[in-house]
């Protein structure tokens, strides 16, 4: 539990840190004041960015739950490594790619070129649909070469952990895919540049989890 | 919408008109079913969670009625007397408790105590419900499949739950934990929204240190439960596969009635761990809302601000921290390292301080104050004194050496059902009393509400009391029957016959509340926009109910706390909390 808790420690921290700013030197009791600071209340803008962020944070404790249990698991004697197929690396080149295509579409949304968040959009997916397909493929080497779900924990979690990945990822697709059809739909370019800004966000977030994931697996 | 001035904002500054994009429903069924408004989904959320409720208490009767007259129901045999002991805890837990204060008092009350037309994801909001809802049906579901509903015990502890000889072994705990998954996934959705409205959508001027502590409760609960839902989420995935696909996570090498099974090495504690990192923050997933409402319960019904109240935010925040490093003391027994149990034992008596702080300051409000005895204060007040109860024996179980033989006897199970399920219902019951007249603009009976008091608190004694002793003579908790043991003395019956007509009284006196919830929605006296003359922004609408939107044209302006009550040199013992200061100190009229 302990990488859980060190998640859980710097989340309380930051929570910690912004209620001292929020409440130092603060009475509560004293009236007025209240009609300058308008805007003194938001957090963050727009207001969808805050929710993502919060849904990470949520998603980033599923993840480190995932990783503590395997931490758990792996010392109990009959922990046997799995080796990880070459295959592995050029997916997550793949996914490596996407997220800087991802950016690159953020950075074009941002300037306004409409032809170039088209464009990037539609790479950013096919590289998505790439990576879990080459993900797929090495499902099938491994079941191949006889390194089967339920054979050994090491496999339990390697299948687990990659399809709670991949499922993040096909969630990403929907949210993609509303984006795209509002770009070809033509939606204002401020709506756009929020939903490919967002997309991004999650893709970068994704891409480390993975690399997380992968350095785990490398590394046991 | 339409705009209706009413005298508390009158002399505020031109309030600027937040543009707010309100879906508004175009047909009945989008009004009322599909609503993407928060009131509506409250609604939805408390009648399903009371719904469901009502079936985990039938089950409790059930349970007692063999308990306390064993050999004389023949519809209970020892399979069904597990599936009622597992339902009626996983119900009233997770259905009931938790759906209650997030779901339908968070989604009622937060967007319109901090002066927010609506959640700030109304789609999501809504989709949370019928989630939410699917999750319950699943569970309903669970009774009829062949085997029967899981009776693992709420804990769903491996490796007996998926083991044959456990009832519903086969369909029932699939279910079970799909439900569960489920019901994450809702929650997930709607807590988002509780989380993300508090930080963004507060009116101009309500400031975090100025937010009523009903708000906080259920924030920090919100969050809370975003973090540690997951951990019962990861433990549910992890055993479907055990028991689906032959995963060894949780299983160990296991001969079971006679057969040696495919399972190798797994870990049950490993379970226990993640079980518990989610099932000690839902303690306080459940307790936080009750804090809030009780704090805010308090000052309302004594005319006295809260005692204390950047106390009370840093306790509520320092429980919730403090929730995460306590989970292990639900292990003592499991066999983990001593070392373990000396620093969960610890932290767990830390936990303590910021709550005896929280209670001091409960105190404390009520010392002195204009004290109105109506029947949410016997309620917030009939919280205290459960509260404290529940909280000493956690004392007792905290500590090691004490819990060890205590373990598994029904002295725990009288311990959490203070701590947990009387206290908290209590709060419930008290929010209920005080909100019903904004929610239906008609008061609840009075008479009749004191009726349902005082069986409710004194019935709850007369369970749970006599119970710490039979946890101390050793009677353990989840026998179908004791049979002829050596150390459990004759009189022990006689003890359960009474816990059991106790529980069947304390039972139907709720029925005298469901009557009094239909009556007075019919029949119940007007009760006016304000009838507690309370300081919140909800009780300053100028609709009652309050219309979609809220609060008509334009949002309040916030200038004070919500504990302006009986303050010197003010004409009236309560300040709403948008009415301007000079205005306040020297009669509105003077101003116009």
């Amino acid at each position: 539990m302990t990488i859980t808790l060190v998640f859980l420690a710097l989340l309380l921290a930051v929570v910690v840190w912004w209620l001292v700013k929020q409440s130092i030197n603060v009475q509560p009791w004293v009236a007025g004041g209240s009609t300058e600071d308008v805007h003194g209340s938001v957090l963050v803008q727009p207001t969808l960015k805050l929710g993502l962020w919060v849904l990470l944070a949520v998603v980033t404790s599923l993840f480190a739950l995932f990783i503590s249990a395997y931490a758990m698991r792996m010392k109990l004697g009959d922990w046997n490594p799995l080796p990880e197929p070459g295959l592995l690396w050029l997916n997550t080149g793949v996914l490596i790619l996407t997220s800087a295509v991802m950016e690159w579409t953020r950075a074009a949304a941002n300037r306004g070129q409409k032809d170039g968040v088209r464009t990037g959009l539609f790479a950013a997916g096919v590289l998505t649909v790439a990576f879990l397909a080459g993900q797929l493929v090495v499902w099938q080497q491994l079941h191949a070469s006889g390194y089967f779900l339920g054979a050994n924990p090491a496999n339990d979690f390697f299948y687990v952990l990659t399809a709670l990945h991949g499922l993040h990822l096909l969630g990403g697709l929907v949210a993609w895919g509303r984006t795209t059809a509002g770009v070809q739909r033509g939606v204002a370019l401020g709506a756009a540049r929020l939903s490919v800004g967002l997309c991004a966000l999650y893709w970068h977030y994704l891409l480390l989890v993975w690399l997380v994931l992968f350095a785990l697996l490398l590394s046991t | 919408m339409s705009y209706v001035a009413h005298d508390a904002s009158a002399f505020a500054p031109p309030a600027e008109v937040q543009e707010v994009e309100l879906y508004h429903a175009k047909t009945w069924l989008g009004k009322y079913v599909f609503s993407q408004d928060a009131k509506v989904i409250a609604i939805q959320y408390a009648i399903t969670a009371i719904g469901i409720g009502v079936v985990a208490l039938v089950f409790s009767w059930l349970i007692r009625l063999q308990l306390g007259f064993p050999n004389t129901f023949s519809f209970i045999d020892p399979s069904n007397y597990l599936q009622f002991v597992t339902l009626h805890g996983m119900i009233m837990v997770i259905y009931l408790l938790t759906a209650l204060f997030l779901g339908a008092f968070g989604n009622y009350l937060i967007p319109l105590m901090i002066g927010a037309r609506d959640m700030v994801f109304p789609y999501v909001n809504m989709l949370s419900y019928w989630v939410y809802l699917v999750a319950v049906l699943l569970l309903v579901a669970s009774f009829f499949v062949p085997g029967g509903a899981t009776g693992a015990g709420w804990t769903l502890y491996p490796p007996q739950a998926i083991l044959q000889g456990t009832p519903g072994e086969s369909w029932g705990i699939i279910l079970m934990l799909v439900s569960l998954a489920v019901f994450i996934i809702g929650f997930t959705m709607g807590g988002l929204n509780y989380v993300v409205t508090v930080l963004q959508a507060r009116t101009r001027g309500m400031t975090l240190m100025r937010l009523p502590l009903t708000v906080w409760g259920i924030f920090m609960a919100t969050i809370l439960a975003l973090l540690a839902f997951p951990a019962l989420f990861v433990s549910a995935i992890m055993m479907i596969l055990d028991r689906t696909l032959g995963t060894s996570f949780f299983m160990p090498a296991i001969v079971s009635m006679g057969q040696k099974l495919e399972y190798a090495g797994g870990s049950p504690v490993l379970f226990q761990h993640l079980f518990w990192f989610f099932g000690h923050p839902e303690v306080y997933i459940v307790a936080l809302p009750a804090f809030g409402i009780v704090s805010d319960l308090l000052s309302v019904h004594a005319r006295k601000n809260i005692f204390g109240y950047r106390m009370m935010v840093w306790a509520i925040v320092a429980i919730g921290g403090l929730s995460f490093i306590v989970w292990a003391h639900h292990m003592y027994v499991s066999g983990m390292n001593p070392y373990f149990g000396f620093f969960f034992a610890t932290t767990t008596l830390i936990i303590a301080v910021p709550t005896a702080i929280k209670v001091y300051n409960w105190v404390l409000t009520l010392w002195r104050g204009n004290i109105h005895l109506t029947v949410p204060m016997l309620f917030a007040i009939g919280f205290i004194f459960t509260f404290i109860n529940g909280g000493l024996t956690g004392l007792f179980l905290g500590n090691v050496t004490v819990d060890v033989p205590l373990s598994d006897t029904m002295f725990v199970v009288a311990h959490f059902h203070m701590v947990m399920a009387i206290a908290p219902v209590l709060a419930v019951f008290g929010a209920i009393y005080h909100w019903y007249p904004k929610i239906t603009g008609r008061m609840l009976d009075d008479t009749l509400g004191k009726v349902h008091f005082w069986f409710t608190f004194v019935g709850s004694y007369a369970i749970y009391y006599p119970m710490h002793y039979l946890g101390f003579l050793g009677v353990p908790r989840r026998y179908y029957a004791i049979g002829g043991t050596d150390f459990i003395p004759e009189s022990v019956q006689s003890m359960n016959a009474g816990i059991t007509i106790a529980a069947l009284i304390v039972g139907a006196a709720q029925m005298v509340f469901f009557y009094n919830l239909v009556r007075s929605y019919f029949k119940g006296k007007p009760s006016g926009g304000n009838p507690w003359e309370a300081t919140t922004l909800e009780w300053q609408t100028p609709h009652t109910p309050p219309t979609h939107g809220n609060f008509g044209r334009e949002l309040p302006v916030v200038y004070r706390w919500a504990y302006d009550f009986s303050v010197p040199g003010a004409p009236q013992d309560f300040i709403p909390q948008n009415v301007p200061p000079p205005e306040a100190a020297t009669g509105a009229r003077d101003r116009a």
